[in-house]
Parts: structure tokens; sequence; C-alpha cells
């Protein structure tokens, strides 16, 4: 394996260590039938480092809503760990309520994690009642972070309801509430995806903020390879519980490997450039995961032949080309890239 | 000749606040075979007049001017014309394809039931008409046996396409039709009505607030903003050089990847929409405008050529375009030119 | 147009049901706990105000109140002396007059005496009653739906149980196993009474369960306690408290029911007791039509009232109601 140093550097170092990885992390679920078991998320190492905004991007049902909260420990591994600043997260009460005071957790749908009894400071306090209960500076802390979230002044937002204000704002006190705790990782998943195109910038804009401003790490679960390239520093693309390509930005959205990630490319409406490449069909079931490679049913260069004369049509059926490490370069788990340009095979 | 042409449509609902503006003086026209793309922001009214189409408007819903579909007005039709047309005339495809398929009914019935209705067939013979549109929107015909729970998002739009298609009619509303779907399904369903659209030489008008979307898709493109239409024009025009300030901030929101301008800098628009019972004076877009100046708040821009084919309603566009003329009275006859 | 400037929030519309927070120096210098209370005080403002608009809901209050009143003041309106057997103060079976608006018993007592006095005994066992049965069923409701698993199944096996035993038997037994007294009756109602308010409560606290906010807090750190408390138990109250007036009707109803089939305490005097004796003394074949209506109709007119304002309840604490309308 050779590593790559001359992709367009992030704000971090290469070397800075991880604040929140996972490794090997597998999440099974079993349904009621007892013999079909989902992988949903079947063996996946992942760093995000401190100051570090990455995307883990994927379709629905690949099984990156399922890694987001296992990272945060609302799901527990069936194999694999999840670890914070290189101590492995403990599933007891009480270690789960002290890591949660520091990674916190920002959805989707702004109007539905907002609860409607409760006004903006309630919502906003919540963390800091959990965790330190009713405390002197409670108001000003609730006050630093609206502002923070860009509700200004925060005085007039204390007594809001949820549905006295707009998505876009609803979506600020989320992230108010979040902030509110001074955390060190904020793990998001989708959160702009239900809010208006005017209101999406605004809200990555601030996401970008904060972690300049703050030194915020982050990990942005969604669908939308646009919002990547708009904030993130790296990007990891999911399929079927595996991550099928890693690296920064610039690497895998301007230079992608990985014949998933291309498709996924070249059918973006926006600024399209050559024939779009449309997969046939939908992912396959997290219970029926193809073996060999778990793309290789729906991929276009096997499709075309095109590995067949490559000569490794038959490794694309048989062999899994394996999880792909936590290393900071960029990597590919397909056997007809890596064959290709020999870099970054997985470990 | 235009398949749809709206002309001034107004639609207010009668709330217990008052009454509420939400489509004020709209002009559409389709020719036949063409895709019209209406984009804006939720609340910007472009599901309205989606539904003003075809009258499906709730009760409260006051309408004005006119929608005529091939030549005859659908606001004044009689309710049995009114109901030939909206199943032959013009079908509708909605959003939430979960819920406007009936969960207790096989697809299969459901696609074939209009076809029943309105085309004097036989049962069996509907069944195999079903059965050719499952076919035609990519689904084996054997799934007509299947209910709506056991498909997924993608297949039940092909389904909700499916039923759109049955009475072969010769305009289709879509109303955000991929709007839940992940990219790869939206661009398998985008195809899917590319290719229906052209096979049968359909007219489309398609909503969504997605700009880039209805850039691919569509050949013209309409952007409302506050109830009325802002900027109009080829569709690949006005996505690549918006004329109009709410334009150019909708179009930016949707980054190019690869464009070095977008990355790390994520571009919106401050504010929210404004109320529609409470405007404000001159150019509604006025408060959340970045080059808004002070006599935007005093004229209130209509429509004005921006170019071949292309519309716009700025002041700024009519200092570049005309020669300074009143601006409140000039557009209506610069709206008769461009027809 | 790039959005740098960080602060670009302008004022939202205002929202169209209340006239949104008001702002100015006592938003800005109020301490959290006072903001509290200016917002409990805005939300009572607002819940009277949908309240009002229910013209039902308005006479049950009226009618609860004014029972409620004569409860209270029933001390001064009766002199309890007057209420004896051996001195009653009138003929037995006077027919209404002056001196005794609704007639006299079988012996010589005021019936308006004995319903007014009846009222505190009949009201008393509704409340409680209600209250030992709702906090039951919202506590054992609320536990069965966050928990779910094999303890909310063994709680809701327990529900169903309780809730396919007749009532009426079971309090009956109930009433004559334990000693009689004005307690043992409320806690024969309020043992039988709790499973509906369970089952509610329940399916409230599983559609509750599933919204994203307790996602939220949860990945804030609260525990379970604090989920309960602070987001299923606020979302559920408005439920709980519509089903408590329409509970405490039945209440009365049953604790006069069980007062007429004589298993109520003969020492306290309760409309249902009042109802018992008119029957023993005969009143239904001899015509003494004063001796029965009274008590029958203030247990339908305290019955209605709660109803009237548990409906209203309903409708104004249940958004999904309310928007319909």
């Amino acid at each position: 394996m050779t590593i790559r140093t001359d992709g367009v550097a992030g704000p971090v170092p290469e070397t800075a260590p991880a604040i929140l990885a996972a490794r090997d992390l597998r999440v099974e679920f079993r349904g009621r039938g007892e013999r079909a078991v989902a992988r949903a998320v079947d063996g996946v190492d992942l760093d995000v480092r401190a100051g570090e905004i990455v995307a883990l991007v994927g379709e629905s049902g690949c099984g990156k809503t399922t890694l987001a909260r296992t990272l945060l420990g609302l799901e527990r591994p069936t194999a694999g760990q999840v670890t914070f600043e290189g101590r492995p997260l403990g599933h007891r009460a009480r270690e789960l309520k002290a890591y949660r005071r520091r990674v916190q957790l920002v959805l989707q749908d702004p109007n539905g994690s907002l609860n409607p009894r409760h006004t903006v400071y309630d919502a906003v306090a919540e963390g800091l009642r959990i965790h330190h209960g009713t405390t002197a500076d409670e108001r000003e802390r609730v006050a630093a972070a609206l502002s923070r979230a860009g509700l200004r002044p925060p005085e007039r937002f204390f007594l809001r309801y949820p549905h006295e204000m707009s998505g876009g704002q609803r979506q600020r006190v989320v992230i108010a509430g979040a902030l509110v705790l001074d955390p060190e990782v904020i793990v998001a998943d989708e959160p702009v995806a239900s809010l208006d195109a005017s209101v999406r910038g605004e809200i990555l804009d601030l996401l970008l903020r904060l972690r300049d401003d703050l030194g915020l790490s982050a990990l942005v679960v969604t669908h939308d390879l646009g919002l990547a390239w708009n904030i993130a520093d790296r990007v990891a693309v999911m399929y079927l519980g595996r991550i099928v390509e890693v690296g920064s930005v610039e690497e895998v959205l301007t230079a992608p490997r990985h014949p998933y990630t291309r498709a996924l490319l070249s059918v973006l409406p926006e600024g399209r450039t050559g024939e779009p490449i449309i997969l046939t069909g939908e992912p396959p079931d997290p219970t029926r995961i193809p073996g060999g490679c778990r793309f290789h049913a729906r991929c276009q260069v096997l499709a075309s032949g095109e590995a067949e004369r490559a000569g490794i049509a038959e490794r694309c059926r048989t062999e899994d080309p394996g999880i792909l490490s936590a290393v900071p370069v960029a990597q590919v788990a397909c056997h007809h890239a890596t064959g290709q340009d020999g870099r970054g095979s997985p470990g | 000749m235009n398949y749809l042409e709206v002309n001034d449509l107004t639609v207010t609902y009668r709330t217990q606040g008052g009454p509420l503006p939400a489509v004020r003086g709209v002009d559409l026209t389709v020719e036949p075979g063409s895709k019209l793309g209406i984009a804006g922001e939720s609340g910007c009214g472009k599901s309205t007049v989606a539904l003003a189409l075809l009258r499906l408007l709730p009760k409260s819903a006051v309408l004005g001017g006119r929608v005529l579909l091939d030549g005859e007005d659908v606001l004044t039709m009689k309710w049995g014309r009114l109901r030939a047309v909206r199943w032959a005339g013009a079908s509708i495809v909605f959003q939430g394809a979960m819920h406007a398929l009936n969960a207790v009914h096989r697809i299969g019935d459901q696609i074939a039931e209009p076809i029943l209705l309105h085309g004097g067939v036989t049962r069996a013979e509907a069944a195999r008409r079903a059965g050719e549109l499952l076919e035609q929107v990519g689904l084996p015909a054997a799934r007509a046996a299947a209910y709506p729970h056991e498909l997924s998002g993608g297949q039940r739009q092909r389904v909700m396409i499916a039923m759109a298609l049955a009475c072969e009619p010769r305009l289709i509303v879509a109303d955000e039709p991929t709007t839940a779907l992940d990219v790869m399904i939206q661009a398998q369903i985008l195809r899917l009505i590319d290719r229906l659209i052209g096979d049968h030489g359909i007219s489309m008008v398609m909503i969504s607030h997605d700009l880039s979307v209805l850039a691919d898709t569509c050949d013209r493109l309409a952007v409302m903003y506050a109830g009325r239409v802002v900027e109009e024009g080829p569709a690949a025009e006005v996505f690549a050089a918006p004329r109009h300030p709410y334009g150019q901030a909708l179009g930016a929101a949707f980054p190019r990847i690869g464009d070095p301008a977008s990355r790390r800098n994520p571009r919106g628009l401050p504010g929210d929409p404004p109320d529609p019972a409470a405007l404000p004076s001159g150019c509604s877009f006025r408060p959340r405008c970045g080059v808004a100046e002070e006599r935007c708040a005093h004229v209130d821009p209509t429509l004005w050529p921006a170019g071949p084919g292309r519309r716009a309603a700025c002041v700024r566009v009519l200092d570049g375009t005309v020669e300074a003329p009143a601006a409140r009275t000039a557009p209506e006859t610069a709206v008769e030119e461009t027809r | 147009m790039s959005t740098t400037e960080p602060a670009a929030t302008p004022e939202p519309r205002p929202a169209p049901r209340s006239p949104g927070p008001v702002d100015g120096p006592e938003g800005a210098t109020a301490s959290p706990r006072r903001l509290a209370r200016q917002r409990r005080r805005r939300a009572l403002a607002r819940f009277w105000r949908d309240y009002r608009a229910n013209r039902a809901g308005l006479f049950g209050l009226a009618g609860l109140a004014l029972f409620v009143l004569v409860a209270l003041a029933a001390p001064w309106l009766v002199q309890p002396a007057d209420l004896s057997v051996t001195r009653a103060p009138g003929l037995p079976y006077q027919p209404p007059s002056l001196d005794y608006p609704l007639g006299t018993d079988n012996f010589g007592r005021s019936v308006l005496d004995l319903v007014i006095w009846g009222s505190r005994v009949s009201l008393l066992v509704g409340f409680l009653a209600t209250l030992v049965s709702v906090t039951l069923g919202a506590l054992i409701g609320i536990i069965a739906g966050h928990f779910g698993g094999a303890t909310g199944t063994v709680l809701m096996r327990v529900t169903d149980w309780f809730l396919v035993l007749p009532t009426l038997v079971l309090a009956i037994a109930l009433a004559t196993v334990l000693s009689r007294s004005v307690f043992t009756i409320i806690l024969a109602i309020g043992v039988t009474a709790w499973p509906t308010t369970a089952r509610l409560v329940r399916a409230q606290t599983l559609a509750v369960e599933a919204r994203p906010y307790i996602e939220r807090a949860r990945a804030l750190g609260g525990g379970h306690l604090h989920i309960m408390m602070r987001h299923v138990l606020p979302n559920v109250m408005p439920l709980v408290l519509a089903q408590t007036t329409l509970l405490v009707a039945s209440s009365i109803i049953m604790e006069s029911t069980l007062a007429f089939l004589g298993l109520g305490d003969p020492t306290t005097v309760s409309w249902g007791g009042v109802l018992q004796d008119a029957r023993n003394a005969g009143a239904v074949s001899s015509g003494v039509w004063w001796y029965l209506l009274p008590p029958g109709l203030a247990i339908a007119l305290v019955a209605l009232s709660f109803t009237l304002c548990g409906r209203a309840l309903e409708g104004v604490l249940n958004p999904r109601l309310r928007d319909r309308s």
C-alpha cells in the first residue's frame, strides 16, 4: 500500500489523532423471524479527528444512520468498538452520560426533534439541566449558545415555541441545544435534508463556522454529495453497511475511483459532465448482502465487461475487497480500481 | 398554440385571520410536448398553482384568472367535464407516493380503476392494460398483485407515474416527484419520466424546490416567490445565469461539485419568505435582497423582458433592457410583446 | 450571495395563533425562573381563551363550581343535628313546602339538607378515587410504554386482566371484604378504574417515544427518569387530565351504585345512600317522588358537568381535535 501525500491538505494535519473512531464496527439486527440477520453496519473503520468535518455519504438503507447512532452510543455494536479520545466507549449508564456531554447529536427533522411543549429556552437548557442541574449561569449559557447558533438577540427567542419559528430557526435551536454543553464532536444526521434550499446554505455555513471558531469536529451523515463538497474535509462513501471509498473531499469527489461513487456523482443534475451512469434497481436488503464485492451485482464496470478484460471479474464475484482502514489517505474497496492504479488497497 | 395557458391566476385562501393570497397573478404557457418547471421555496405558492391547474384546491380557496387547457377554461368548467379532463386531459403525480396510494388495494387494481371508469372496457382488458403500464414504468407486470407497502419508495413513485399515464393524458402535473428519493432512484425516475413524455408526446408541468433537477429535466423554468413568478425563461439559461437576485440565490444554493467557489463556502439566502398576509411594500423580495435599492420600496416590479425568451421581475433588469419608462405601467405592455 | 454575516436572522413572521413573545426590558433582564413563570402564565391564558370558546364546557364548569361551592359551604347551610334520624326537625314524608323545599324523608329530615350534605361524600369519593386510579393508570401506562420489552408485557397483561374483570363485581367484593368506610369505597373504585387510563397512557407514551425529540434527549444524556418526566409526562398530561374529568363522573356514579347496593358507610350521608334509604323506605311504591328525585338528579347533573368539562378539555388539549375545528 502506498500512502498518498499529494492530496489537497485540509485544515487538519493528517497526523492528528482521532477524537472519535470506529474499529471494525458491526451492528446486526435480528428480525422476529430469527433467521434473517440484517447486517446494517458490516465492518467499518472510521476516524473523526479533532477539528475535522467528515461527511458520511450513502443512499437510504446503507447503514449510515445506524453507524452514526452507534457512534453516539444509541445503538450497541454487535462487534468491534467505538473509541473516544483513544478510550473504548463503555455502555454503562454513567459512562454513556459522561460521553454524551462531549458528543452531541443534530437530527434531520427540526420539527420533530424539538418537544412542541418546550420553549426554546427549555430546549436549549435541557442538556445543561441533565448534566449540571439548574445552575446560576444557566441563562447566560443558553443565551451564548443561541447567539453562537445565529439566533440573535437570544432573549427574543427564549419564550418561543417551536411552532412559532421557521424550519431554519428550529434547526438553529437544535444546534444551540447541542452547543450549550461545549461538546467536542457533533454528529449531524441529514442536518439540512428537510430544509428549503435557501436555508440549507445558512445552516451549513453555521456548521462550518463552528468548526472554524470553536474547533468542533463533526460527522455529517448525508445522502447529498453537494453538502460534502460545501463543508466537509473528508468524505466516506458507504454502500450496504461498509465504507467503499474514503479520502479527502477533493480526491473522492473530483476523482472518484469506486464505480459506485462514480455513478453517484454522474447522476447529480447540477453541472453535469459526461453521460450519467444510472445503476439499475435498488441496493439489496442488508439481510442479503451479496458475496464477493458487495456492489458487484450492480457494478457498471463488471456489467460492461471491463472487469472481464482486466481479468478480475472472478475476484469481483467471489473475493471480498475487505475493510478500508482508518488511516487518513484515499482508499477504495474495489478490485478494479486498486488493480488499475495499484494504490490505496485496504491493509 | 399552447396546450396549457394560465392567465393572471390568483388563489386566495379564506382563513380565520382574513384572506391569504397564495398566488398573486401568475401567467404560464406550456406548448404541446414541452416541459415547464416551477421552482421556489416552500410557501411560495408553487404547489397551489399545480393544484389550481386541475381545480383540486380546497373549498376555502378563491380562484381568479383563467386556466386554459386546450382552449377550455378549467376554472369555469362544469363538474362532469372537469372529471373527464382530470383523467384524459391532465393528470397529477404527487410527492408523497405512500399516502397517495390506497394501502388496502392492490396496485394493479388502483391503476386499472380509472381505465375502467373512463375507458368503457372490460375488467380483463383494464387489468391487461395495467400490466402494460407497469412494464412501461419498469416494473414487472406480475407486481400488479402487490400492495403499496410491499414496494420501495422508488417503486411506489413508478406506480404513481403508471397511474398518471393510465388514461393517456396530454399533460402531466408532477408535484415534487422525486423529493423523498435517493439520488440514484431520483435519476432513474427522472429518466423514466423523460422517456415516457418523449414517447407519448405529453406536456409536463413539474414542481420542485430543487432548481438543479428542474434545469436538468425541463425546457422552460419559472421561479416563484411570494405567490408570483419572478423569473422565467429557457431552463438551462435561467439556471446558469439567473437575472433575478432570488433566482441567483436559489441557484447558488446547489453547489457544483468541483467548483472551487463553492468549496467550503455554502451559500444560502438569509431570512424567511414573507408572510402572505403581510407582504412588504414595493418588491416583495426586498427584505432579503442583497442588492435592494431605495426605489425597490416603492416599485412593485412585474415580469419584464430580460433577454431573448426571458423575463424577470426586478427593477435592475428593467434598467438594463429598456430606457426607463414608468415602472408601474410599462410592464403590462411588455408582457404583450413577449407573447 | 454569500452569507458571512452570522446574525442574519431577521424577525420571523408572527405566529398565526399566539401574538408571540413580548420583547423588551422584562425579557432582557428576567431570570430563568421568572421567565418560566411568565411563560406558564401565558400558556394558561391561551388555554383559558381556547376553553372559553367551548360553550358546553363553560356550562359544565359553572355546574361544577356550583356543586363544589355547595359541598364546601355545607356546614354553614345545614345543621348537622338536623340530619339525625332520632331528632329530625320535620314530620315524615312531607311534600315540598317553604320550610322544606324538597320535602322530608321517612324520618322527617329535610331532603334538601340530605342532598347538600351528601354532595360532600360524593364529590370527595369521586375526586379521591379518580386520583388513585389516574395516578396508578398513568404510572403503569408510562412505565409499560417507556420500557417495553418484558416489563411492558407483564404490566400490560396485568392491565388486561383488570380490564376484563367486571368492575362492579370486583368493587363489591372489595367493599365487602374490607371494613365499611368511605376509604374502602375510594380504594375499591380506584383499584378497578385504572386499566383504561393505563391503556390510553401507554398508547400515547408509545407515540411520544417514537418522536425524534426523545432520541435527541437520549443523545443529550437524559436517563429514563428524565425522558419520562420531562418529555413523556407533559405530553400525556392533557390526555390524563381529560381522562380524569371523565373518570370523576363515573366514580361518582360508581360510589352511588355501591352505596345504593348497601355497601357504603352507613354512618355517612351520600347521594347513593339517600337513594338506598328511599328505596328501603318504600318511596318508590308510595309515590314519594321528592325523596327519590333530588339525589338522582344531583348525581346526573354532577356527572354531566364533569363530562362536559372533560370533553371541552379534550378538545382544547388535544391538538389533533383542535386543528380540525
